[in-house]
């Protein structure tokens, strides 16, 4: 792997496996849990006109530590007449779709866990694997409430796909490529009309598009106005409801590390990845890139990933929920022939430009 | 104002009707579901029997009587005034609305009426129950509906009125403060000061739901044209307060009626709506939070100087007869029908709660509708459970 | 003298003479109206003058009483309940049960418009527009109280006949689904009869027995109070 030769230090295979799996991991739960604590603690709270937590550590930054301890040291139960196998399963399904998604993402010009020609491709077709464990763990807990939030969820879920990659296809479009690396460099690289002082970031070309894809990816992790599946004035938790303890855990940090890895797909394929606009250092291609963009290169990944969070809890804190036909309505009827016009004009111009 | 156009209603009816041809066409097996007793949704622990077909309700049956504490055998076996101190704890969000009916029942069997003061300080803390209570249904009416920051706001602000009512009497929650002829106490220094700056943050907090809650396109999507009762349903079944305003009937107990309270001495108005779902309910009950507001600023200014309780005997006998007093709580029309002996406590006492009634349309109304679709029209119903099980 | 809540007086008593007696012509015009329509089914009634009205009327022509209501303009329907005019053979409840049962009047008084059961029902209906309320009962017989159920006049009857059938033990024919309201299917008994004791006092004596001090002054009536 590339990075280890940034070491300049030759692992031996199974070093480099470890590290890539720490990697993966650091990069699954560090963005879960300063998500959480940062928005569903904090500004959730602020937002409310109250403080949050403040016990547990300074201004309740332990706060997470204190509510992992207390999941994990609870009571392993299942429901009598659940089935015991894929009751188990499902939470494990939906985290592992979330790792899966984290191995395409590059974190800079070197860092990268793999670097599929089809990563977004690949990146698209894994997210979907979470609606499988959300659907088995629906019917799995032997529970009407969990059996309606689960089918809700696989209505909404496969719904919503289709507008979040057709959003996509737009950008692939303009990239030319659908590897996430090329499309980093063609934003960086890029200029606007010839003046390169901001690359040329999709958000502003793919207007539409990343419209289309954050009000997708809302729907895609069950965050209010499209959260009828968990729904908690009607069906308790739903698909959740009988979860408790380390598997609710499980639940709860897939939910958020997939925002964050949503987020940070937002962020390479609209808001310019890991990079900046490569006219500021002068650097042309990749492989001019300077070597501590390795190490800055997630940071800045990191803060775009952020601000795209804040948008997506912002609108979860405000808005009531779609009931779950007008949420299909509004996918078919309005996401869908927005997003097909808007790879239609793209193309257009592509040919055009 | 808006209202609900044909074009809604219609597109409305359409949904549900190409939904029916599907399910004729699929033949699913009904499921029966139970919402409650133990339920985020409903204000405490009412069960809900729905038979559902996919995400469709066959039938819907409420369930009452988890919380039926027998109020109407244990006033047999209290005296007058003891019954005022049970009755607070029928709606316990907006308590010392209970009282009052009771106490003007008792009040017209002894042919004995309370000094003005106290009149308009009643007046005064029945439109502060009643802010109170409506103010918790605002914020509660957001989280039903999946909106889960407009209920902070409201309790916050539900703060300042509940500290007010502290100050007068004594309990937040359960005032006690009514008595037979009076009030147990007069106001303390600085009350009606204190009424006034807390009424305009009311009035703050009202624009503020109306901006965040009701402007909101996913809020209204979610409620018109949902749960539409017409006024003769409504009125065959006894449906009172705002759910029946909201159904078009200009009717308001306050207004209509003349009882020994201070309603009369304010200007204020009557909200109705002509649409009869689930948005003109919650809207219908905004109007009046703040239609509270301005009968409180008003009548706060204009308070009768003079003692607050009149002459009665210390053990109070009512005399024999029979009297019926409703007024217009928070929740509805509350009536008590007192039939007195001549004893201590009362012979027998029927309690008309606002909430049994707002409830005993739900069979006929939930026919046809959506899972989430119950939760908003309970929630623009808005009943509470002491109400309907006293 | 009892004063009405719109200032009018009204006597209290047949003995109570000596203030001018005042006439409450839309009242009077209701129990006119009935009559006119219910013939002799209206057996008694009672007009307080600025206060009510309450209107008795035979067992039979119960939902035809109601149909009359409706068709004259009570369109509300506020409540349906019954009272037990026998009093409780417990009384309030304060009996000290190391000592015997105290010898109680249970003769059985009923209250306005007369009556001549133990058991009648209350019902009442409004008119919106003009605010004006009637108060309908009918005498339900001791030994088979069966009465017409209001449902096909009122819907929101259902629930209330359930609740009285639950309390009281009266039946409503032609009610479609007459079961308990609050208590559970099995229960046993009707809670509001007053020969049904309140359970709390039975299990446990009332505590007022021992521990409450007499009255100040010997319990005289008219010490007037702040």
């Amino acid at each position: 792997m590339s990075m280890v030769s940034v070491l300049a230090v030759d692992l031996p295979y199974w070093a480099q496996s470890l590290l890539r799996v720490l990697g993966g991991l650091v990069a699954v739960l560090l963005p879960a849990g300063t998500i959480v604590y940062v928005f569903l603690f904090k500004m959730m709270s602020f937002m409310q006109s109250r403080l949050g937590p403040m016990e547990a550590g300074p201004y309740g930054s332990m706060q997470l530590f204190a509510e992992v301890g207390k999941w994990l040291q609870k009571e392993d139960i299942y429901p009598e007449r659940a089935d015991k196998f894929i009751f188990k399963l499902a939470p494990l399904i939906v985290l592992a779709s979330t790792f899966l998604l984290v191995a395409v993402v590059p974190f800079g010009p070197d860092a990268w866990f793999t670097n599929f020609e089809a990563g977004i491709f690949y990146a698209l077709a894994v997210s979907s694997v979470s609606v499988l464990g959300i659907l088995i763990a629906g019917w799995a807990s032997a529970n009407k409430y969990s059996l309606l939030g689960g089918l809700r969820a696989a209505g909404q879920l496969i719904a919503y796909e289709l507008p979040m990659v057709l959003a996509v296809i737009g950008v692939v479009i303009q990239a030319g490529s659908m590897n996430l690396q090329d499309i980093v460099l063609s934003q960086n690289a890029g200029s606007i009309f010839g003046w390169d002082g901001l690359g040329n970031p999709y958000v502003l070309t793919q207007f539409v598009g990343f419209v289309v894809f954050m009000i997708a990816v809302q729907a895609e992790l069950t965050q209010a106005p499209f959260d009828m599946p968990i729904a908690e004035s009607e069906l308790v938790s739903g698909y959740m409801t009988e979860y408790s303890g380390f598997r609710f855990l499980i639940f709860f940090i897939g939910e958020f590390a997939t925002a964050g890895v949503f987020a940070m797909i937002a962020s390479i394929l609209f808001l310019g990845g890991w990079g900046v606009p490569f006219a500021w250092f002068g650097w042309t291609d990749m492989d001019s890139v300077d070597n501590w963009m390795n190490i800055v290169g997630p940071l800045i990944l990191f803060t775009k990933m952020m601000l795209v969070v804040f948008v997506v809890m912002w609108v979860r804190f405000s808005y009531p929920r779609f009931r779950e036909d007008q949420l299909q309505r509004f996918a078919w009827k309005v996401l869908i022939p927005i997003s097909l016009v808007n790879i239609m004009v793209t193309a257009i111009l592509k040919v055009a430009f | 104002m808006t209202m609900l156009t044909d074009r809604q209603q219609l597109s409305y009816i359409a949904a549900q009707a190409a939904d029916a041809r599907v399910n004729l066409e699929l033949e699913t097996e009904g499921m029966t579901l139970n919402i409650g007793p133990q339920h985020p949704a409903t204000h405490g622990t009412l069960r809900i029997i729905a038979r559902l077909d996919g995400e469709q309700v066959v039938w819907a049956e409420p369930s009452c009587g988890y919380m039926h504490r027998g109020y109407e055998k244990l006033t047999e076996v209290r005296t007058f005034p003891q019954v005022t101190a049970l009755v607070n704890r029928i709606d316990w969000l907006g308590s010392f609305a209970n009282e009052v009916p009771f106490i003007l029942a008792a009040e017209k069997l002894m042919g004995i009426e309370a000094p003005a003061r106290a009149q308009h300080i009643r007046t005064i803390l029945f439109e502060l129950s009643r802010i109170a209570n409506v103010s918790l249904f605002l914020g509660d009416l957001g989280v039903q509906l999946g909106a889960i920051t407009p209920v902070f706001m409201a309790f916050r602000d539900r703060e300042y009125v509940l500290n007010l009512i502290e100050g007068a009497t004594g309990g937040r929650f359960h005032p006690n403060f009514d008595r037979i002829g009076g009030l147990k106490d007069d106001l303390p220094a600085g009350w009606i000061d204190e009424t006034r700056t807390v009424m305009k943050k009311l009035r703050r907090f009202c624009d503020e739901i109306e901006d965040l809650l009701f402007g909101n396109e996913i809020f209204q999507s979610r409620t018109r044209g949902i749960g539409v009762i017409p006024r003769d349903v409504a009125m065959q079944y006894g449906l009172s307060g705002a759910n029946l305003r909201a159904s078009g009937v200009d009717w308001d107990l306050r207004r209509d009626q003349s009882l020994p309270m201070a309603w009369n001495k304010a200007d204020w108005k009557v909200w109705t709506h002509n649409d009869g779902d689930s948005f003109a309910r919650c809207w219908v009950r905004l109007q009046e939070v703040r239609e509270s507001t301005k009968i409180v600023d008003q009548l706060i200014e204009t308070i009768p100087a003079g003692p607050v309780m009149t002459k009665v005997p210390r053990i109070i006998k009512v005399p024999e007869g029979e009297a019926w007093v409703a007024t217009e709580n928070p929740l509805g029309e509350m009536g008590y029908y007192v039939v007195s002996k001549g004893d201590l406590g009362p012979f027998r006492v029927k309690i008309r709660s606002a909430s049994f009634n707002n409830m005993s349309i739900t069979p006929w109304l939930l026919k046809g509708v959506y899972v989430p679709d119950i939760i908003t029209i309970l929630a623009s119903l808005y009943f509470i459970l002491g109400d309907i099980d006293r | 003298m009892g004063r009405a809540p719109n200032g009018e007086v009204f006597p209290l008593s047949a003995t109570d003479t000596d203030s001018p007696v005042v006439v409450d012509d839309a009242r009077n015009a209701v129990v006119a109206r009935f009559s006119s329509v219910l013939g002799d089914a209206v057996v008694d009634s009672f007009v307080k003058p600025g206060d009510d009205v309450w209107i008795r009327v035979r067992a039979d022509s119960w939902r035809r009483a109601g149909e009359v209501a409706r068709e004259l303009g009570f369109a509300y329907f506020d409540f349906l309940s019954a009272i037990d005019w026998m009093p409780s053979p417990f009384g309030r409840g304060e009996d000290d049960p190391t000592e015997p049962a105290p010898e109680r009047d249970m003769t059985i008084r009923q209250g306005y418009a007369g009556g001549e059961t133990r058991m009648q029902v209350l019902a009442r209906v409004v008119d919106p527009t003009t605010s004006l309320g009637v108060n309908l009962k009918v005498d339900v017989a001791d030994d088979a109280p069966v009465i017409d159920s209001w449902v096909s006049v009122y819907a929101g009857a259902n629930w209330h006949e359930r609740e009285a059938w639950e309390m009281f033990g009266i039946r409503f024919a032609g009610h479609p689904d007459l079961r308990n309201m609050y208590l559970p299917t099995d229960f046993e008994g009707h809670p509001l009869r007053k020969d049904f004791p309140l359970l709390a006092r039975i299990v446990k004596p009332w505590p007022g027995i021992v521990d409450v001090e007499p009255m100040p002054g010997g319990g005289s009536d008219d010490e007037a109070g702040e």
